[in-house]
């Protein structure tokens, strides 16, 4: 079995490998979706951030043709998602939220039932089911019933299963949820690995750190709309660059911190219900340092300090004023 | 951070990553016997990982046979051994009926997990997963055939149609099993969970087997239930049954009971595929 040699897309910039027009869905008397519009390039990587019952997930499901959509319309490759949900079949694939392998079978017999579902022999099938468990680091385990994986491997065998026959796209429904930072790290490359080979991804996260690291352009979605669009920068550039976090020895001090870091930082300071901290939203990280060396000039012992990237928290703040609600789970699994 | 292990944080191995990301060529799609053959055999994998699976397919019919044997022997036909000829063929049929029920349990347990949006994913003959998991519990079945058969023939029970006799019935009864089970699965899409999927279809495997043939003659009954009795598809195949195992058989018993098979597959085939497609997809 040959494995042809990536394709470098050389097409124009405005070629869009998805596109979503006024995508709506209600469950009920619940809207889920009220009009989603995306646009997502050929062989990018684009991160739909929003919280839990965002819609989210409910848009991956219409893209990858396992729901549909009540209004709009949506095209992967120029194929309709409803009308042509083969064509958009033999080129997508779905990693889902809850684990799609079997955990009373093993790894290998996962894989080996993807590739003979996708029209391998059991021979290429053994050959390729062999390759991915060695690429994700599974042969150990090839062996093992899935329910003995770790999340961090599960996930893996997971992805490793959506690639079987690498797709033009491949949606991720939040790839490192409940994953700790290590397996985190390695499931963020094999995503930049599959951006890198041509790959376009569209993968949903709450973690605004995951997008910075992984996408070319964030959309984030609150209530079924799209709240916000832009590269990672154009985002910082409206909501900042990160938060300041202070912490003082003595809380009585408190009322002159905020004095100092509000002239120095020229924004509004928060005082936290810890009486001794305080936070900040920074455009310039370069006033930080002016910031401390104020602070330690007058006299303030700073126990604890970090400058953060914005949280999904802080970046709903700055953009609609509220913090997050979050919702009922309204687009997980209605059976 | 001296524990932290660089091939896991970085995969070390860029080569084979590589190479595993970038297969694109893609195989012709499976035919419909290739895709359903592959998910049998994942069902009998799960057999094998999971041999407890079997336990209801041996105990079950044992306690079937053992307990209607001793219970209703003496008073139905005077005699165990006598009662028997009749009863065995019917607890065949029975049993396997019984054991059909599961199918639909593993059909709404993999529903509620992601592995079916998986399959509905893959560009595959859609009916493979339902026809690939009947194909292969019909291995379960014919092990809870084989053992009331056993356990039959070391109660006494004597067969005149000799091992054909048996074999045809066996058969027979795996194609009964077969277009039975399309009830469940269409029971198996409708339904929000496994419990609610167990006591529908126990609910309606009680009525469908008792009021049948299996254990007394229908002529005994009032007439509204003959006529009951007689639109059960499993009196049809009870009949069919005995006469293969007794060498009695008529080709009107055997034709009735495939008419069943056909009837059932005709209705909860389509249904079932109906269901299947529109799955979450409103």
């Amino acid at each position: 079995m040959e494995s042809l040699p990536v394709k470098h897309k050389t097409s124009p910039k405005t070629e869009y490998a998805i596109e979503v027009n006024d995508l709506r869905k209600s469950y009920g008397k619940v809207e889920v979706l009220k009009g989603i519009h995306l646009g997502v390039e050929r062989g990018s990587l684009l991160a739909l951030l929003g919280p839990n019952g965002a819609g989210k997930t409910t848009t991956i499901r219409i893209l990858a043709t396992l729901l549909r959509p009540d209004s709009g319309t949506a095209r992967v490759f120029g194929h309709d998602v409803v009308h042509e949900a083969d064509a958009v079949r033999r080129r997508v694939s779905l990693t889902g939220q809850f684990a799609s392998v079997d955990d009373d079978l093993t790894g290998m017999e996962n894989l080996i039932m993807v590739a003979r579902l996708l029209g391998f022999s059991w021979a290429q099938a053994r050959v390729r089911a062999n390759d991915l468990l060695e690429a994700f680091e599974l042969s150990e385990a090839a062996n093992r019933q899935v329910k003995t994986y770790s999340g961090g491997m599960r996930r893996r065998l997971d992805i490793a299963a959506s690639i079987v026959i690498a797709p033009d796209i491949l949606f991720l429904d939040e790839p490192t949820s409940g994953l700790d930072p290590r397996s985190r790290r390695y499931v963020w490359d094999i995503v930049r690995a599959l951006v890198a080979a041509g790959t376009t991804v569209l993968l949903t996260t709450q973690y605004m750190e995951e997008a910075d690291a992984l996408a070319d352009r964030i959309v984030i979605i609150d209530h079924g709309t799209v709240i916000a669009d832009g590269t990672i920068g154009e985002l910082k550039t409206s909501v900042g660059a990160g938060t300041v976090h202070v912490r003082l020895r003595d809380p009585r001090q408190r009322p002159d911190a905020e004095q100092i870091m509000s002239q120095t930082l020229g924004v509004a300071v928060h005082l936290e219900s810890d009486t001794a901290a305080l936070s900040a939203q920074v455009s310039d990280p370069e006033q930080v340092a002016n910031t401390l060396t104020a602070l330690s000039r007058a006299g303030i012992v700073v126990t604890d300090f970090s400058l953060g990237q914005p949280s999904l928290d802080e970046v709903f703040l700055a953009l609609t004023g509220q913090p997050v609600a979050e919702e009922a789970e309204l687009e997980q699994e209605t059976v | 951070m001296a524990t932290l292990q660089p091939t896991l944080t970085r995969p070390a191995n860029g080569g084979a990553m590589h190479a595993a990301l970038t297969m694109r060529t893609r195989p012709q799609r499976p035919n419909a016997l290739s895709a359903s053959l592959t998910l049998a055999w994942r069902a009998l994998l799960k057999i094998k990982h999971v041999p407890m699976q079997l336990f209801d397919v041996t105990m079950f019919p044992i306690m079937m046979t053992l307990m209607f044997t001793y219970l209703f022997g003496g008073a139905l036909a005077g005699s165990v051994g006598a009662y028997l000829q009749v009863l065995l063929p019917g607890i065949f049929v029975m049993t396997v009926v019984m054991i059909t029920m599961y199918t639909a349990l593993a059909l709404n347990t993999d529903i509620s997990k992601g592995i079916f949006d998986r399959f509905r994913s893959l560009p595959f003959w859609r009916p493979a997963v339902l026809v690939g998991a009947l194909l292969g519990d019909s291995v379960r079945y014919t092990l809870a055939a084989f053992v009331v058969i056993a356990l039959g023939l070391i109660l006494g029970f004597r067969p005149g149609g000799g091992i054909v006799g048996v074999l045809l019935s066996l058969v027979l009864v795996l194609v009964f099993a077969f277009s039975l089970s399309w009830i469940w699965t269409a029971l198996a899409l409708v339904m929000k969970t496994p419990e609610s999927v167990m006591m529908v279809s126990s609910m309606a495997t009680f009525p469908l087997t008792f009021a049948s043939n299996i254990f007394v003659d229908p002529a005994t009954m009032p007439d509204w239930l003959q006529t009951f009795v007689y639109l059960n598809p499993i009196t049809h195949v009870v009949t069919a049954v005995r006469g293969l195992m007794h060498g009695t058989v008529e080709s009107g018993a055997i034709g009735a009971a495939l008419l069943s098979c056909v009837v059932l597959l005709a209705i909860f085939g389509p249904l079932t595929m109906y269901l299947y497609r529109n799955k979450n997809a409103r």
